[in-house]
């Protein structure tokens, strides 16, 4: 019985947060002077309207899921990836470049530039993992600090690569996800393959920390690297893969725009967003495979939803990016949350 | 080569002040061992609202606009800032989470803003921007005269000046010592009588306050205006500098002057004859490679305020 | 009589556990007044009732002679009353002016009187013969330094009361000395001082009354001059053997464990074992017993190899295994039970079944080929519960749901079932009920009527002398002698654990007629 209300206050705490980020978002709508409900409607209509947005909708959600995965596969052995918009950056051009410089047949192509672009992914996070691992350094500091490089690097690499361009050329049919059949299936939107491979990868991740003995290993540095180290595990060991792996996972979520959406990289003014907005996802779905699709759902839905909002409603599309602020202040102060749970379900007994 | 040196030297210290104020606000957070990551959040918000209020009330205040628009900025940032305070140290949230939370929020709600107001992606430009001066006597001073003290922008004076008094305030005075015992060990200040959560919470609002500051710095000197990618790292580069700065005040200056020449050179590389072969990149990613060479320690050592990151419990061990 | 300090029948519960059950402690002026008990007995409690940490449930407190309401560290402060804490408050990167001032800084137009501070600071620690660097670095400076300093903060702040607690912890001999004199001259210039300990040596050598409290309980207060070591650690750990363990004698054959001359420093150099030798046989249980920090800790640390060894050799089965990785010498035949198992012994929130597997996960048949088999994880979980009689819902059923006792039966279970040839228990009943402890001790005799090695460390006299074949007693990293339990008595193995070596205790006891039963109690 205890242990199951418990459980019940870990889903409270998300649901909680997402009610509250929406009801705020509502009064910032009202007193700004527009129509919560006009907004939300337009917002749903966004998301849901047609097959269109439907198809559009669960395109969004690919990169999501995977920038979801890689924040919560860090976490697990408990560490803050805050580079993954760093590692998708590079994710992104590998597999653009790769998609674009060779000509193969798609068998080889395709997986080649996804291969491409989780290790450059994965590369990205190796030198913070060894940092930490090595020398102690915060991972936190240093993955920012890399997604300003990867920013800048890859920026120069497409003018360089370009010839003083301000984009990669387009990446051969053979390297692409993108599908006509989904296209034709949702009246023509841009959906692509890229969902089967971020639900892979929901499956490889959920493989590895429920299955197999490296993921046992992980898990148990992420709880207690004290206790873990009498058990005779390398924490150090433990740390780097998990960096390598959470980066590989953020870079595919680059090869989801490169080889689905885009098909190509231009020169960035700014950082895509999907990187930090993977830290929502992974803290909503509480670091779990299957919490993330749901996270990765959500916050996928309302990015491209709020698309609807200006020409509905007449509302700035920025609303949501308010709303899922607020989302992860609201699960980060989860404690006061949980405390007040806890008090009403006391108060509920003693009233029984 | 001199003339190489009049024109990146101004360029530099007009980079590094938006990032001298940003840092220092840094340093406050910090050394009382909160993290703030949300300095560009607070930064967007300054920027934005420095532009604004430049904008609204410029016919009214003249040449003080962007002063007291600076005043503004601060106000409104370091009431922001407060959100951050209350998740980290009332609410125990994780500082690195809330941290982004807060960047995030400025960003929208900033952005947000200007489209309802302007009905547009950017504001309007403002006319009434923070001036320059030619410090009198100094300026007059063969070679370095002309390098530093022509045509500098009011608010870098102040950001110098900034440097000072926090070092002054930090190492000086009661409060100084006081926040610095509160960041690296809560519980001997708690012994000794001191509010640890009062002292957090001015720290994280003088943060705020400061890296206000640096983003309307940053909007009414150098971008005039208001959009998307206005500030767009300025902040991270900021927290950069007060890592490279060693958590020091006048270090945290010194890292910006010195991230601002990088700046200054990615800008201006081109067009110097024996640096046009260096590709500008080099010059972009300069400071985050500093930054990350100096916490691995192969700079000399940088050590953070031990308590930072960790919210104070009363009665734990 | 006049006394600065007078707890009288002070009460403390938590929930339902008496920590402090009506305790009376009275301080005279000018007095070092020792409070003596085992870890766990409420020392520290009842010093943090009268420092307005906790507030008591029950009894007055009086200062001067005046009753008072302590209700925070400020007002103990206003009262003359200064602590000086085990674990120093000192803020590392400050300077030893800049700690002591802390929070009363005496200022000059707006800025911080440095100079003046540390003229008073050195004024101060010059009266007391308190020799500290006003300028330097607290974390540049000696720890015994560092404890000077906190003491100067007490004196600064006027304290005329002085609670040390467990001032001796992490010193040196020889700063042990200075800070026995340091207390005399504190003493000698009109303080008073309450010094918890439960070292029986530095109450013999500096005190003057003795308090001892047992299980919460004042057991009475004595005069230091009337009283001997024996009389002390009887009163500290009381009469009553709670129970006799079942156990026939003990037939011991090869070797297992075999140390020579073994060497560890801590990090700061200190040699915290020095040449210390012990040798453990199958079908024996050689007890460790010794005060709390004479080298167990990293005795226990460098044959599991959590801790590098200076120099010197640690064999299990005549396989050197200085220096190898924790896994090797698990492999090599080596079970332990941690000493703190919620940081060592267990990942609390892992399920019972991920716990049991924890030594085990990465061989067949719990995994293969990488791929973990959960379900011999489980089924072998299953087991273990039902053969260590481990109370849980269940093999999904985290291990931070589990009481204690449960808990340690999970990992007692884990390390017996890996069927190790040698088998250290550290402190395995610390925290447990009787019921629990009596388990336990069933266990590692069934280990060591199986031909097993045991090695068990505990600070609890009683289970030594019930449990253990053979008692080796460790002092100031060390081996100091063994004996065999059913030769000797608990006031010698007492005297032993204070340094004593075996022979000169056998010659005292012959001397005073092994008379230890008359207590001299206030």
């Amino acid at each position: 019985m205890n242990i199951m209300s418990n459980k019940m206050i870990n889903i409270l705490v998300p649901v909680i947060s997402i009610i509250l980020g929406l009801l705020v978002g509502a009064v910032v709508m009202l007193i700004s002077g527009y129509d919560p409900v006009a907004g939300y409607t337009a917002l749903w209509n966004g998301i849901f309207g047609d097959s269109y947005v439907i198809g559009e909708t669960i395109r969004q959600i690919s990169p999501y899921i995977l920038a979801g995965l890689a924040v919560a596969f860090a976490f697990r052995t408990g560490l803050f990836n805050i580079g993954v918009e760093g590692q998708l950056i590079v994710g992104w051009f590998a597999a653009a470049y790769v998609g674009m410089a060779f000509e193969l047949p798609k068998i080889i192509h395709l997986p080649l530039a996804l291969i491409a672009a989780a290790v450059a992914g994965a590369l990205w996070g190796l030198i913070p993992g060894i940092l930490k691992a090595k020398l102690h350094v915060h991972e936190v500091i240093v993955t920012i600090m890399m997604n300003y490089i990867a920013f800048h690097v890859v920026n120069a690499l497409i003018k360089t690569i370009s010839g003083g361009g301000f984009k990669l050329d387009r990446i051969q049919p053979t390297a692409s996800l993108r599908s006509d059949f989904l296209s034709n299936l949702t009246d023509f939107s841009t959906l692509h393959y890229g969902i089967f491979v971020a639900l892979a990868m929901v499956v490889v991740m959920w493989f590895i920390l429920e299955k197999t003995k490296s993921g046992f290993e992980l898990k148990s540095v992420g709880f207690n690297q004290n206790a873990s180290q009498y058990a005779g595990m390398s924490v150090n060991k433990n740390i780097v893969m998990a960096m390598v792996i959470s980066g590989a996972f953020a870079g595919l979520g680059g090869a989801m725009e490169a080889l689905g959406t885009f098909g190509t990289i231009s020169l960035m003014g700014g950082f895509t967003g999907i990187g930090f907005d993977g830290i929502a996802v992974a803290l909503l779905g509480a670091n779990t495979p299957l919490g993330v699709v749901f996270g990765a759902t959500l916050f996928g839905s309302l990015k491209y939803g709020a698309n609807n909002m200006p020409n509905a409603a007449g509302i700035p599309i920025e609303i949501v990016s308010i709303i899922i602020a607020l989302v992860i202040f609201f699960v980060a102060c989860g404690y006061i949350i949980r405390i007040g749970l806890v008090r009403l379900r006391k108060n509920k007994k003693e009233a029984k | 080569m001199l003339d190489i040196l009049y024109f990146i030297i101004p360029i530099t210290i007009a980079s590094a002040a938006p990032l001298i104020f940003t840092a220092i606000g840094g340093v406050f957070s910090e050394r009382s061992g909160v993290i703030n990551i949300g300095l560009e959040g607070l930064m967007i918000m300054g920027a934005f609202i420095g532009i604004l209020f430049n904008l609204f009330f410029a016919d009214v205040l003249g040449a003080w606009t962007p002063w007291v628009s600076l005043l503004v900025a601060m106000l409104v940032s370091a009431l922001f800032a407060t959100l951050h305070a209350v998740a980290s140290i009332s609410f125990r949230a994780d500082q690195v989470v809330s941290g982004v939370a807060i960047n995030m929020l400025g960003l929208a709600i900033a952005l947000f803003s200007v489209k309802m107001i302007f009905g547009k992606g950017q504001t309007d430009f403002i006319q009434q921007k923070i001036p320059r001066f030619n410090i009198p006597y100094l300026e007059d001073i063969p070679i370095i005269g002309p390098m530093f003290f022509k045509l500098v922008y009011g608010s870098s004076i102040i950001a110098i000046a900034v440097a000072f008094i926090a070092w002054f305030v930090i190492y000086k005075t009661p409060f100084g010592l006081r926040l610095r015992s509160v960041g690296e060990h809560p519980m001997a200040a708690d012994t000794m009588g001191i509010k640890v959560t009062k002292i957090r919470y001015i720290a994280v609002i003088i943060s705020g306050g400061l890296a206000g500051i640096g983003g309307a710095v940053y909007s009414q000197t150098i971008t005039n205006d208001f959009g998307h990618a206005t500030i767009n790292g300025q902040g991270f580069m900021a927290l950069a500098a007060m890592i490279f700065g060693k958590w020091h005040p006048i270090g945290a200056m010194g890292a910006a002057l010195f991230f601002g020449f990088a700046q200054a050179l990615a800008i201006s590389s081109s067009s110097i004859k024996f640096l046009a072969d260096i590709p500008s990149v080099y010059f972009h990613i300069f400071p985050y490679v500093l930054t990350i060479l100096a916490l691995a320690g192969f700079l000399g050592k940088a050590n953070a305020p031990k308590a930072i990151g960790k919210p104070y419990i009363k009665g734990n061990r | 009589m006049e006394y600065v300090i007078e707890m009288l029948d002070v009460s403390k519960k938590f929930g339902t556990f008496y920590a402090n059950d009506h305790i009376t402690l009275q301080l005279e002026k000018g007095e070092i007044h020792a409070l003596l008990g085992e870890n766990g007995a409420g020392k520290s409690t009842l010093m943090n009732v009268l420092f307005g940490l906790y507030q008591p449930d029950g009894g007055e407190i009086r200062v001067n002679g005046e009753k008072v309401a302590i209700t925070n560290p400020n007002i103990a402060n206003d009262l003359g009353i200064g602590m000086v804490h085990q674990h120093f408050m000192l803020v590392e990167n400050l300077t030893v002016t800049e700690n002591i001032i802390l929070g009363s800084e005496p200022t000059k137009s707006g800025m911080i009187n440095i100079k003046d501070s540390a003229k008073k600071v050195a004024e101060i620690s010059k009266m007391y013969g308190l020799d500290v660097d006003p300028y330097a670095k607290v974390e540049d400076i000696s720890v015994g330094m560092q404890q000077r300093v906190e003491i100067l903060k007490t004196l600064y702040r006027g304290a005329d009361i002085l609670i040390f607690d467990e001032p001796t912890a992490s010193l040196t001999p020889q700063e042990i000395e200075e800070l026995m004199n340091i207390m005399r001259k504190l003493v000698a210039e009109g303080k008073s001082i309450i010094l918890i300990t439960h070292k029986l040596q530095e109450i013999m050598s500096v005190s003057d009354k003795v308090t001892v409290i047992r299980k919460g309980k004042g057991i009475g207060t004595v005069i230091t001059k009337e009283t001997n070591p024996e009389e002390l650690a009887t009163l500290m750990v009381g009469r009553q053997v709670t129970f006799k363990t079942e156990k026939g004698p003990s037939h011991p054959t090869e070797e297992v464990l075999k140390i020579e001359n073994l060497v560890v420093n801590d990090y700061r150099g200190v040699a915290k074992l020095k040449e210390l030798n012990l040798s453990v046989r199958r079908g024996e249980i050689v007890g460790i017993a010794g005060i709390d920090g004479n080298g167990q800790s990293e005795l226990i640390e460098a044959i599991t190899g959590l801790t590098k060894v200076k120099s010197g050799k640690i064999y299990i089965n005549s396989v050197d295994v200085t220096n190898k990785k924790p896994r090797k010498i698990t492999e090599a035949g080596l079970g332990h039970i941690p000493q703190d198992r919620h940081k060592h012994g267990i990942v609390l929130d892992f399920t019972v079944g991920y716990n049991a597997a924890l030594q085990s996960y990465y061989h067949e048949p719990y995994s293969k080929g990488g791929i973990m088999n959960y379900k011999v994880v489980n089924d072998k979980a299953t087991e273990l519960i039902k053969e260590f009689d481990v109370r849980t819902q269940g093999v999904h059923e985290l291990a931070r749901a589990l009481s204690g006792g449960n808990q340690q039966k999970l990992i007692i279970g884990r390390e017996v079932l890996r069927n190790p040839d040698l088998l250290i228990a550290a402190l395995p009943t610390r925290g447990l009920d009787v019921g629990a402890i009596e388990f336990i001790h069933k266990r590692l005799i069934e280990q060591r009527d199986s031909g097993k090695a045991v090695l068990l460390i505990t600070f609890e006299l009683d289970e030594v002398m019930n449990v253990s074949d053979r008692i080796a007693v460790i002092y100031d990293g060390a081996i100091v002698g063994t004996v065999v339990p059913q030769e000797t008595t608990e006031q010698a193995l007492g005297l032993m654990m204070a340094g004593h070596s075996k022979r000169e205790v056998d010659k005292e006891m012959v001397d005073t007629g092994k008379d230890g039963d008359e207590h001299h109690v206030e």
